[in-house]
Order: C-alpha cells, then sequence, then structure tokens
C-alpha cells in the first residue's frame, strides 16, 4: 500500500470507506509526518491523542456498520485563530501564552461533529495580522518551497494562514482550517501550491475564532485540491444563531455539485488589477488561466472595478480600526499575560502587559486603528474608509452585471524570502492588493495553484464570485486545475 | 405654570437653573443585552458570568430580543419615535470593570428618538401645575461590572455579574428649571417605568440612576456651561444636587470664576458635588459601529405587539378615574404608582364603587399600611376583601365606624369582613323598636337639654345623636337614628 499521506481528504475518505486502511492507520501516519518536520515550525501544539481519538471514533463507526460520517477518518490541522477546548490556543501571541479555552469555535466543533480529528494547532501571524508569518511569537514558519536556483534562502509560506499552507503543502496533513480576513487564506495557498477558499462572509460562524477584523474575518479551507476544498467548507459552514453576522441559510452540496463545465459562464477579467510593476510570469500565468477557462467554455469579458487602486488603503483603515478595538480585551485581567511590575496600578499593568505580549506589527495596526477612530481624524479616515468599502461593494455589482465570476492573479508575486519585507511594511502590506477587493466586498474567492515561477515556486490565480456563489467559484476552480495539470511538490528538505 | 419661578438669588441678581437627566435604568429582563447569562440582583459574585459577558477570546454579542422590545415599548409609553432601524456602537476605553474593553452602545443611531413626559408639581391639581419635559431619545447599551476595593488590604476585585446587563439611557432635554421639576420628572419616568414594566425602578439597588446636568444663566440668556453629576440614586438626591450645583454655580461666576466643563460626584453625606474629572482629562471613546452586530432592522408586526402589550398608563389611569368622580387629588395618589393602580384596579374589578372605594383607599388602607410599615403589594387585605368590606358599607350593614372596626380585625386575622361581623356581633341595626326606646331613656336622662333643644338650641341635635349611638355601642345606623331623633325631639 502506498503511503496514506499522499492522498488528500476525499481519497482518505474514499479509502477509509472502502476498508482500504483504518482511521487509526492514517492518523498515525499524519502524526508521524507532523513529527518529523519540526524544522518547518508548522505546528505551535501538537495534538496526536486528539487525531486518534477521532480515529478510534470512526473505526468503531465502520466496524458496527454506521453510515460514515462526512470526514471520518480524515485529520486536519486547525489554524491557532481557531478556540479549542482544553487545547492551548494563542493566535500565536505571547499575551495569550497559557491560555486553554474551556470551549470549542463552531468551526472546529462542525468539523469534529463531521468525524475529523485534529492534528494539532498550526502556527500563523500574530492575531493574523501578516502576510509571511514573520510575526508569529513563536518564530516563522518556513515554507517547504525552496527556490531551484539552488540557492536555499528559506521562503515565506505565505500568511497570515502560513502553518495551515506550508502543512498542507508539506502533506502533514490533507486539509487545514485558515482564516481570511484580507488574503490570509488565498495569499499563502498560493505561495505553496495549494486550494483555499475564503467563502461569502457568514458562511462560516465567527464563534471561537479570535477576533483580528470583525466585519472581514472569514473562515474556510486550505487543501490539496478543489474537491478537498468544498468537502471541507461543507463541514466548516452553517448557520450558528450566536453569532448575528452568520447567514441564515442551509450549506449547498458543494462537492456534489462540482462540474468543470463553464459552458454559459461568463468570467470577467478586472483591468484594474494590471498593476504596473507587475512580474510578467505572472502575466503570462494569468493568461493562461484566461484561456483555460475560455477552453472549459466559458466566455471572456473584460471588466472595470474603478475603485480597486483605493481597497487596499480602506482596507488598511477598517482592518485596524477593528483590530484596535477587538484586542482590547487582552488586557492581563482575566486570562493570559499578566505583567504587573512592582507598586504598578491598573494603568501601568496594562501598559506593560500590553508592551510585553503583542508583537510589532500587532501594535503597528493598534495605533493605526486607534488612530483613525480617534476623534478629529474619525470623518477623514475611517468614515471615508467605509464609503470607499461601498464603492468597491458596488464596483462588484457592476461587473455582475457583465460576468458571473471573476478570474485575477491571487498575490502580485511567487513566495518571497523570510526577512525580505519583513523591514518594510507597505511592500508586505502590498501582497495583499488582489485579495483584499473581494474581502471588503465579502465576497467567496479562492486561490489553485496554476503553474510554477523560474524558480520553481507555486503561482495562483484566483476566481472571486458573486455573494453565495462558492459553487461557481469552485467550478472554475476545477476547471483550471484540470488544465493546470498541477501535480508538483516541494521535495523534502526538513 | 402657575408657581412662582425658582430662581436663585445672587448678588449679582436673579439666576435660573437649567436641567437635564440623563437616566439609566436597567432593563427588566431574564438574561442580559448581548448573552444568556442572568440578571438577578445580589447574586454571589461572578455568578451571573457567561463567556460573552467575560469577554473571552473569540466570543460575540447577540441581541436579546426582550431587551429591545422592553426599551420600544418604554419608548412608545412616552410617544417617542421608534426608529425602525437603529444601530449599535463601541464606545472604547479601559477598565477592569469593562471585560471588552469597549461598552456596546448607540451614538449614532438611537432605538428610540424624541418623545415626552408631562409632570405635575402639584398633587392636588396636575393639570393647573403641568409641564412637558422633552425626551431627546432612548438608546439601550451594557453595564459595566463592579470592582471592590474592600476585600483585600492591596488588591482589588472585579464582579461581573452587572457587566453586559441591558440598560436603556433615557436622555431628556434640557427643559427642567428647578429641583422640583426635576424630582418630579424623575418621579414620572419611575412610574411609567415601572407601569410598562421595563424596569423596575428600584433606585436603592441601582436599576434607576441619573446624571444630572445642571447649569445656570440669568433669564433670557444664552445656556451656561454645564456640569455633570453622575450616578445619583434618588428622587431626593437628584433635586439636592440641583439646588447644591446651581448654587455653587452662581458663588463661583459672581466671584469672577467660570464653570469648567467636567464629571461631579454627589457626596450626600455632605450635600455637596465634588469635581470627578474635566473635559480635558475626558477620554476619546472613539466610537465606531460594532462590527459583530448587524444594524437592528425593525418589522411592523414586531412593533404592533409592543405598542399592543403596553398597559394603560398613569395619565390616561388617572383621567379614567377623575370621570368616575374620583376627585382629581385621590386620582393622582392612586396611579402614581403602578402597584397601587393595580390594586385599586382590582378593587374596582371586584365591584367596588370607585368614589368611597377611591376614599377607604387613600384614608383607611394608606393609614393602615403605613402604620404596618407596608407597601401595598404586600397589604395583609385583598381588593377582594375590601370589596366585601365596602359592599357592607353600601348596603347599609356596616356604619363607617364599624367598618373601621371590622377593617381592624381584617388587617389582624385576614378573616372576611361578613365571618367577622357575624362573630363579633358588629352588625349595624336599623331595628326602629330598639333605637325608639334607646332615644326615650336619653331623653329622659338629659331633661336640660331637652328643653334648651325645644327652647330652640338646635346645635344640641348632634349631642342627641351622639349619646344615641353611644348607648346603641356604635351599631345603630345612623340614617335611622337621625330620622327617629327628629320625630321624637319635635
Amino acid at each position: 500500500m502506498s503511503d496514506v499521506t499522499d492522498l488528500g481528504i476525499a481519497g482518505l475518505r474514499d479509502g477509509f470507506r472502502a476498508g482500504e486502511f483504518s482511521a487509526r492507520d492514517v492518523a498515525e501516519a499524519f502524526n508521524a509526518r507532523v513529527d518529523a518536520a519540526d524544522a518547518l515550525n508548522a505546528f505551535l501544539v501538537k495534538t496526536p491523542d486528539h487525531a486518534l481519538a477521532a480515529a478510534d471514533v470512526a473505526d468503531a463507526a465502520r466496524a458496527a456498520g454506521e453510515a460514515p460520517k462526512p470526514l471520518a477518518g480524515v485529520p486536519i490541522g486547525m489554524k491557532d485563530l481557531f478556540c479549542t477546548k482544553g487545547v492551548a490556543t494563542t493566535a500565536a501571541s505571547h499575551i495569550l501564552e497559557g491560555f486553554v479555552p474551556p470551549y470549542e469555535s463552531a468551526v472546529s466543533q462542525n468539523l469534529w461533529d463531521a468525524g475529523a480529528g485534529m492534528l494539532g494547532k498550526l502556527n500563523m501571524d500574530q492575531f493574523a495580522m501578516g502576510s509571511s508569518n514573520e510575526t508569529s511569537a513563536f518564530g516563522n514558519v518556513i515554507s517547504p518551497w525552496r527556490r531551484k536556483d539552488g540557492g536555499n534562502a528559506p521562503l515565506a509560506p505565505g500568511g497570515s494562514s502560513g502553518g495551515s499552507s506550508s502543512a498542507v503543502a508539506a502533506r502533514l496533513c490533507p486539509g487545514a482550517t485558515g482564516t481570511d480576513t484580507g488574503g490570509s487564506i488565498r495569499q499563502p495557498a498560493a505561495f505553496t501550491g495549494i486550494s483555499g477558499i475564503k467563502p461569502t462572509y457568514g458562511r462560516c460562524s465567527r464563534w471561537g475564532t479570535i477576533a483580528f477584523a470583525s466585519s472581514l474575518d472569514q473562515a474556510g479551507p486550505m487543501a490539496r485540491d478543489v474537491r478537498d476544498c468544498a468537502i471541507m467548507l461543507e463541514a466548516m459552514a452553517g448557520f450558528d444563531v450566536r453569532d448575528a453576522t452568520s447567514l441564515q441559510l442551509d450549506v449547498p452540496q458543494w462537492e456534489a455539485g462540482l462540474s468543470a463545465d463553464l459552458k454559459g459562464k461568463r468570467i470577467g477579467i478586472p483591468k484594474e488589477y494590471r498593476v504596473d510593476g507587475m512580474p510578467a510570469e505572472i502575466e503570462t500565468l494569468w493568461q493562461q488561466g484566461i484561456d483555460w477557462l475560455r477552453d472549459a467554455g466559458a466566455e471572456i469579458v473584460e471588466v472595470s472595478l474603478p475603485h480597486t487602486k483605493y481597497a487596499l488603503p480602506a482596507y488598511y483603515i477598517i482592518a485596524p480600526a477593528e483590530a484596535s478595538s477587538n484586542l482590547a480585551r487582552y488586557d492581563g485581567v482575566r486570562y493570559g499575560l499578566r505583567d504587573l511590575p512592582e507598586g504598578a496600578g491598573l494603568q501601568d499593568m496594562y501598559a506593560a502587559t500590553r508592551a510585553d505580549g503583542f508583537g510589532d506589527e500587532v501594535k503597528r495596526r493598534i495605533m493605526i486603528g486607534t488612530y483613525v477612530l480617534s476623534a478629529g481624524f474619525y470623518d477623514a479616515y475611517y468614515t471615508q474608509a467605509q464609503k470607499v468599502r461601498t464603492l468597491i461593494a458596488r464596483d462588484f455589482e457592476r461587473a455582475w452585471e457583465a460576468c458571473d465570476l471573476l478570474l485575477a492573479p491571487t498575490a502580485p508575486s511567487a513566495a518571497f524570502a523570510l526577512g525580505e519585507k519583513s523591514a518594510d511594511p507597505i511592500a508586505m502590506y502590498l501582497n495583499d492588493v488582489f485579495t483584499v477587493p473581494s474581502s471588503l466586498a465579502g465576497l467567496p474567492a479562492m486561490s489553485v495553484p496554476g503553474g510554477l515561477d523560474a524558480a520553481g515556486l507555486p503561482l495562483g490565480l484566483q476566481i472571486i464570485g458573486k455573494p453565495l456563489d462558492e459553487q461557481g467559484v469552485l467550478n472554475a476552480g476545477l476547471a483550471i486545475e484540470q488544465r493546470a495539470g498541477f501535480v508538483a511538490r516541494p521535495e523534502a528538505w526538513w | 405654570m402657575t408657581e412662582h419661578a425658582y430662581r436663585i438669588q445672587g448678588a449679582t441678581g436673579e439666576w435660573e437653573v437649567v436641567i437635564g437627566l440623563e437616566v439609566h435604568a436597567q432593563v427588566t429582563s431574564d438574561a442580559k443585552l448581548f448573552s444568556g447569562a442572568a440578571t438577578t440582583f445580589g447574586a454571589e459574585p461572578n455568578t451571573q458570568v457567561s463567556l460573552v459577558d467575560a469577554a473571552m477570546p473569540g466570543m460575540l454579542p447577540v441581541p436579546n430580543r426582550e431587551c429591545i422590545r422592553q426599551a420600544v415599548r418604554t419608548g412608545m409609553a412616552i410617544d417617542a419615535q421608534i426608529n425602525k432601524w437603529s444601530r449599535f456602537d463601541r464606545k472604547n476605553y479601559f477598565y477592569a470593570d469593562l471585560p471588552q474593553g469597549y461598552q456596546i452602545s448607540q451614538l449614532y443611531h438611537p432605538l428610540v428618538g424624541e418623545g415626552a413626559i408631562e409632570i405635575s408639581l402639584d398633587d392636588k391639581n396636575p393639570d393647573a401645575a403641568g409641564k412637558t419635559i422633552g425626551v431627546e431619545r432612548i438608546h439601550v447599551e451594557q453595564d459595566a461590572g463592579k470592582l471592590m476595593h474592600d476585600q483585600h488590604p492591596t488588591r482589588s476585585y472585579v464582579d461581573l455579574n452587572r457587566s453586559g446587563v441591558a440598560l436603556m439611557e433615557i436622555v431628556s432635554r434640557p427643559d427642567m428649571r428647578s429641583p422640583a421639576e426635576a424630582g418630579a420628572y424623575l418621579s414620572k419616568l419611575r412610574s411609567i417605568l415601572r407601569y410598562v414594566g421595563s424596569c423596575d425602578g428600584n433606585m436603592d439597588q441601582g436599576s434607576m440612576r441619573a446624571d444630572v446636568n445642571v447649569s445656570v444663566r440669568k433669564p433670557g440668556d444664552e445656556y451656561g456651561t454645564r456640569t455633570e453629576t453622575k450616578n445619583v440614586n434618588s428622587v431626593r438626591f437628584v433635586m439636592a444636587v440641583v439646588e447644591q450645583e446651581a448654587k455653587r454655580q452662581v458663588e463661583v461666576i459672581e466671584a469672577g470664576g467660570k464653570i469648567v466643563q467636567e464629571t461631579r460626584l454627589y457626596d450626600p453625606d455632605r450635600n455637596e458635588t465634588r469635581s470627578m474629572r474635566s473635559k480635558e482629562d475626558a477620554h476619546d471613546y472613539r466610537y465606531f459601529p460594532d462590527p459583530d452586530l448587524l444594524p437592528l432592522e425593525l418589522d411592523d408586526a414586531f412593533l404592533d405587539e409592543c405598542r399592543a402589550s403596553l398597559p394603560e398608563l398613569p395619565d390616561s389611569k388617572r383621567a379614567r378615574y377623575e370621570a368616575a368622580g374620583i376627585t382629581r387629588y385621590n386620582a393622582a395618589v392612586l396611579t402614581a404608582d403602578v402597584d397601587t393602580a393595580r390594586w385599586f384596579d382590582a378593587l374596582l374589578d371586584a365591584g367596588a364603587s370607585a368614589v368611597p372605594a377611591a376614599n377607604w383607599v387613600t384614608s383607611e388602607l394608606f393609614g393602615a399600611l403605613n402604620r404596618l410599615g407596608k407597601d401595598i403589594a404586600a397589604s395583609p387585605v385583598s381588593p377582594a376583601q375590601a370589596a366585601e368590606l365596602l359592599a357592607l358599607v353600601a348596603d347599609g350593614t356596616l356604619s363607617g365606624s364599624l367598618a373601621k372596626q371590622v377593617f381592624e380585625v381584617m388587617l389582624e386575622t385576614g378573616d372576611a369582613p361578613a365571618k367577622i361581623v357575624e362573630d363579633r356581633g358588629l352588625k349595624q341595626t336599623s331595628d326602629t323598636g330598639a333605637i325608639e326606646a334607646v332615644i326615650a331613656d336619653v331623653m329622659a336622662k338629659n331633661p336640660n337639654q331637652l328643653a334648651q333643644y325645644r327652647g330652640g338650641k338646635e346645635a344640641l341635635f348632634g349631642f342627641f345623636v351622639g349619646q344615641t349611638m353611644k348607648a346603641m355601642g356604635g351599631k345603630a345606623n345612623p340614617g335611622v337614628v337621625n330620622e327617629l331623633l327628629k320625630k321624637a325631639l319635635g
């Protein structure tokens, strides 16, 4: 029998159901992979027992002839932004070091209810703020990919879901949860040659997911291919009364609805996404994607999203504004870190705890957010940014009059070397240029691998859909996946 | 207004005081505004706290329908505009009793808009001494927890039981001009809240507290700079704050000083207000729409249900009582508090006729309750028993003085009046034979008075009535006695 860790979610599920292997075999094999990959620093906490316990339940159910659960026999990785009952959850921050939630997030609970087990908690950018994983308080994740030019510079796995992308790409888990606020699923997926989808805002409950920017945060799956994403998203999504922004809708059967036939679909190519200084390889891949979708039966139309250039500045006002408030609860009073200098009063405790507990990027965003909400600046920044957000949403609504889906690159470059951009926050923020507009509009969007650049690094293509049209997004992703024939995988060096 | 305008006599002339109140009223609800945690007063510290109230990571607020409903009903009770679209905002500041680091409130788009409350400064003549006080808005917001500094020599403790409890903030217009008006407004507001059932109005338990905004000006001038005295928790204290703060402001201004916009605290022991913080060190609350919550949109069915569930309110109840012949004063007294009004309505429902019932409640019942130190809700005599007693008076079975005796026994024993009358033989007699015999006896024993009476001193009629009643042990029907005496005395 071949190595089960070569299988994705569908392969594991189907093989388990067919009796080709036990769920315990699968959990043990992935636990071993995780254990052997410490060099990637993808996991903050390993939970082999959780994976084994879920596997034993699946095996017992199968032995008893019970109908298998959707993810029975499938162990996954859990981004550390999701609170997991009895398992340390830190959002890769020092301020939450040692915090063990007495509750389970809605998304992780949905996955356990679907039969999945947990291999461990995945490293990430601190509080999901970052595009390279360098803001983690516990050291950055390293991408399993390396440039083929022989330079062994460690590469960024993308962010903020960099532990998830690295772990899936390195076959440490067949799938992992991610969260996407401005591109945190799609950009790391693109950097590591895997697929990832951010569903429509409100599809996945935010209850129990540590908040970065509430109006933007959305959970989604990261996996090896489009089908695996569809399977996992079906398990993660669903209405939750505990989240007032959760959509009261049934979860569609996305896997059953998969079809790479795009006849009758119109694909919009947003002209404003052709930015200055875009690498030729990205441009070429985008053209290639257009050809593939045309080949799948779609009609290609050029569309305009005129306010695109304002998306990034608006995002970097709205997201930090919300974050500055969302992160106020980390104050040293009730849980997590408390720094109480000798003779300190309450204000001193706040200052010491937060100075010590938050990393530089988190502090930067809290300060930006505090500034843009402060008296005298609120209208010039926050109100203005909200207006821009409305205009961007309107851009998309207009585009939907001419097309059903949009195709664009996921990121403006392939993975960069760790350290390459960490000194320049603006350069780092520019990574989100193609992913942020759809986040501001709350639209479903996914990244699928399109090919490799000259250095042998993966490049991603992004499909953006109308609200609630995850199916259309997945189907276009599938059409690209089938034509791209992306089979490259990183050679194990870790 | 018939009363003389309230003025402060300063060295430079007369000053007028301008008052606005922001009243925080705890919404009567089993659960908190954004969590399912309970809200019982006086529970052990930190026993009424959900994960949301403690602001655990990843926890989210979900609006409690009942709290919204109560605020809407309150708005309807003061004829206010109900905003079908409103929104929650975050008020950001750090404090140990505020787990989220922000209070969820409504700054920009409150649930309830402009309304009004009629106040009265004279119970005896409510219409003549009435005034309309504008209400600018009512919004809903979360309460904070409580710090306890007396549990440990060097540490403070936090009790989060109140954290997240729903409050209505009811903001008046600066329409009040005297301590009496401020007191009347707060009393009337409390009365309305208790009628509606949206707040229990227990000021001593902190269910209702007022921030008192006061400024002074020369009559006719522009508004002066105001101060805000926080968390005043009784009607009496609100009146005292207005009086003291207005006096202080006049003194400051007349001494050449300036009033600074600031937050003050009231010290009831010394009957003075003290500065807490000035505008300069006021927080920048960085209000912005709460991104965890969608705008609150109310549909017509919800509003209809809210309206249909409103009880008869004090002003219309008073009008109804007056129309039934009850005096203005009694009608005002009977409707001021919802418990009294409920008790009185139950008495009417049990068949008592309005005017004697009103007289009896305001004199006999109130007097008895006062002696016993009991609220009307805890009255040892039920409305049904009282109705029975009044019926016995109405049908002539009991005289007024016998009714008093029976009532005393009812208070002691809880027995039904008919039983008491039976057991103790307190029944009034209209037996003319017996009364005539007594009259004859009284006349025989008082020949002098009889002669004087017959000589034209008619005032002595009362003497004969008194003597006859006394001899009958108070049980004679006074009407019959009168009639027979007139005949006998000639």
